[in-house]
């Protein structure tokens, strides 16, 4: 990594470039810094945002002078240093209905928007990230977990960067023009992240399926959303189940109903043991969420 | 004590002071767009300065009130009338049960502030009634104002009545050319050497996508960003980063065509370089910009910036103690 960049974002923010390129490391910092910054309650400070490789601080300087603000957010940088960084966070499940008909429904109505028209979307990723099919595209979506690490553009979205050696990373270009619409809950991918579309509306990442589970409602209705009405925070880790239409049916029937839930459990997330062995950790993670 | 929505103009909201504390999920600020407009509208009527108020953008709603009411307007320059009567901007006035309330066009400015003793009285979601509509939440059923709405309005505990006027010194004008004060940063120095000129120089317009999360401008020239071999995660325009959070009044340019400036419904981040970040004292002023009117981009320094906050919050000062 370079140095990390400095600059404020007119009088009331502070921008904190951690790293230009994404990075599990950057991320890492960013949220460490994040964190520490939270626990000292600093008086005019009124958002803390991290966010891939860089992080967003909203302060009022009438409280708390920007030049202040600026040397605090070096003191804990220089504090945290290069520690082994670790995130006690929580891993949960999330269902894909992958190649459904409501993102392909979808996407064959945005066709000229895209780079390949003659392929889906799910078609063209799988064959730019050299798969031989859908199926193992699949697998390799579903197989190692994602770190959650953004939430935001609009409420409850999260931005997710998948947990394998850079080789490994899936990456498409966004749309060439971005579609005036996506159904909710799709799940995307553009550049180097996946996301979770939270509400309906525009965007301009390749399409790969649905989940059926909410992931943000201002009423609350489900178990999971009952803390809070957007289930996301950064740092938490998803792996993603390929489920079939008849559960997908049924998922989407009890969450009519209201009792459909997710498998989240609460884990530690160890920066060095996941370098030491990616694959072994990120088997390890996922076994938590099955009670091992 | 209720309100009824008769007409709702182009885009009318509940908004208040605004919902801090939930950007890093995505929730952005919200409230009305122009708060100095907000607070005269609430301090005329006796309200908390903050208090819930109605936004209405471009045309004003047709309303009928079904409790009297102690109510004033603020902002743009649009004749309030009830049942056809022209009354004051910037002074209340009381309206009677079937009372109809109607406006004329905005001559100048975008944004009318109809302020109620009592507030808008809906439920306070995260600490806030302002809406926000693309979460679907806050203000009334999380949308804007539909014909047929009920408001409610709150009890009057405070001391509203009729003919108190904001001094005239007080009272802002909006011209349809105006030079907005930006801090360059964040990723200012992604623009070519030319780009970084022409920003300031060109005369912008508003363009007719101008709205609670941005306004964009267009007319001056494009900006062209150094090319690079993009960092990994970034996009593949020059324009791209690998996304980020985006600060409140900060400026974009995807592709580099037309700045974008993102206002209090903001995206919280994405993957366009942002160039720098209008100052907060000149955020309320944005709000009251009307399509095809001109903006010029004046570089400013920190020192700069905190001046102005600071004769903005006199000013603000001054109005709560002339009306108390």
């Amino acid at each position: 990594m370079s140095g990390i960049r400095y600059s404020f974002g007119g009088d009331e923010h502070i921008f904190v470039e951690i790293d230009e390129e994404m990075s599990l490391e950057a991320f890492f910092k960013g949220m460490a810094i994040c964190s520490d910054l939270e626990k000292r309650r600093i008086a005019g400070v009124s958002e803390i945002c991290p966010s891939n490789a860089s992080y967003l601080v909203r302060f009022d300087p009438d409280v708390i002078y920007p030049d202040k603000m600026l040397r605090t957010l070096q003191d804990i940088e220089a504090q945290i240093g290069d520690a082994d960084l670790e995130l006690p966070t929580r891993i949960v499940e999330i269902p894909v209905l992958y190649n459904d008909p409501w993102t392909r429904e979808t996407l064959m109505r945005f066709r000229e928007r895209h780079q390949d028209p003659k392929s889906t979307d799910i078609e063209y990723a799988a064959r730019i990230n050299g798969y031989r099919s859908i199926d193992e595209f699949v697998a390799a979506h579903s197989g190692a977990p994602w770190f959650v690490s953004m939430v935001g553009f609009v409420a409850g979205l999260p931005f997710l960067f998948q947990m394998v050696e850079r080789a490994k990373q899936i990456e498409v270009p966004k749309y060439l023009r971005p579609r005036t619409d996506t159904p909710k809950l799709t799940v995307g991918h553009g550049g180097c992240f996946g996301c979770i579309y939270s509400v309906r509306g525009a965007g301009g990442y390749q399409m790969f399926g649905i989940t059926p589970a909410p992931i943000y409602d201002p009423a609350q209705k489900l178990p999971y959303l009952k803390d809070f009405m957007a289930f996301f925070r950064p740092g938490d880790i998803v792996k993603w189940k390929p489920i079939s239409r008849e559960e997908y049916d049924r998922d989407v029937k009890a969450v009519e109903a209201g009792t459909f839930d997710l498998t989240i459990k609460p884990v530690n997330f160890s920066l060095k043991a996941f370098h030491k062995d990616p694959g072994g950790y990120s088997r390890s993670l996922v076994e938590v969420l099955h009670g091992h | 004590m209720d309100i009824e929505v008769i007409k709702p103009g182009l885009a009318t909201s509940v908004q208040d002071a605004g919902r801090p504390g939930y950007y890093n999920i995505g929730i952005p600020l919200s409230g009305a767009l122009d708060q100095y407009a907000l607070r005269a509208a609430n301090l005329l009527v006796g309200n908390d300065a903050g208090a819930a108020a109605l936004e209405a953008t471009l045309l004003g709603p047709e309303l009928v009130f079904r409790e009297p009411a102690i109510i004033a307007v603020t902002g743009a320059e649009a004749t309030p009338k009830v049942n056809g009567e022209a009354r004051l901007l910037n002074e209340s006035f009381a309206v009677r049960v079937d009372d109809r309330l109607t406006f004329d066009f905005m001559k100048v400015g975008a944004r009318i502030y109809i302020a109620v003793a009592g507030g808008i009285d809906v439920p306070p979601i995260l600490g806030s009634r302002s809406t926000y509509a693309l979460g679907a939440l806050g203000g009334f059923s999380g949308r804007k104002l539909a014909a047929g709405d009920l408001l409610p309005v709150g009890k009057t505990r405070s001391s509203g009545r009729a003919g108190r006027a904001l001094a005239g010194d007080l009272v802002p004008t909006y011209p349809k050319s105006l030079e907005l004060r930006v801090l360059t940063g964040l990723y200012f120095h992604r623009l070519t050497e030319e780009a970084a000129r022409t920003f300031f120089e060109d005369t912008w317009t508003v363009a007719p996508e101008a709205d609670r999360i941005g306004y964009r401008y267009r007319k001056g020239r494009a900006l062209a960003f150094r090319e690079r071999k993009q960092p990994f995660g970034a996009g593949s325009d020059p324009s791209n980063i690998v996304d980020a959070g985006y600060p409140y009044g900060s400026i974009q340019v995807p592709g580099g065509l037309e700045p974008i400036i993102l206002h209090r419904d903001a995206v919280s981040g994405g993957g366009y370089a942002m160039i720098g970040t209008v100052i907060s004292a000149d955020m309320h002023r944005i709000a009251q910009m009307q399509p095809n009117n001109l903006a010029r981009f004046v570089q400013v320094n920190m020192d700069a910036a905190l001046k102005a906050r600071a004769e903005y919050k006199s000013r603000i000062a001054r109005m709560s103690s002339s009306l108390l």
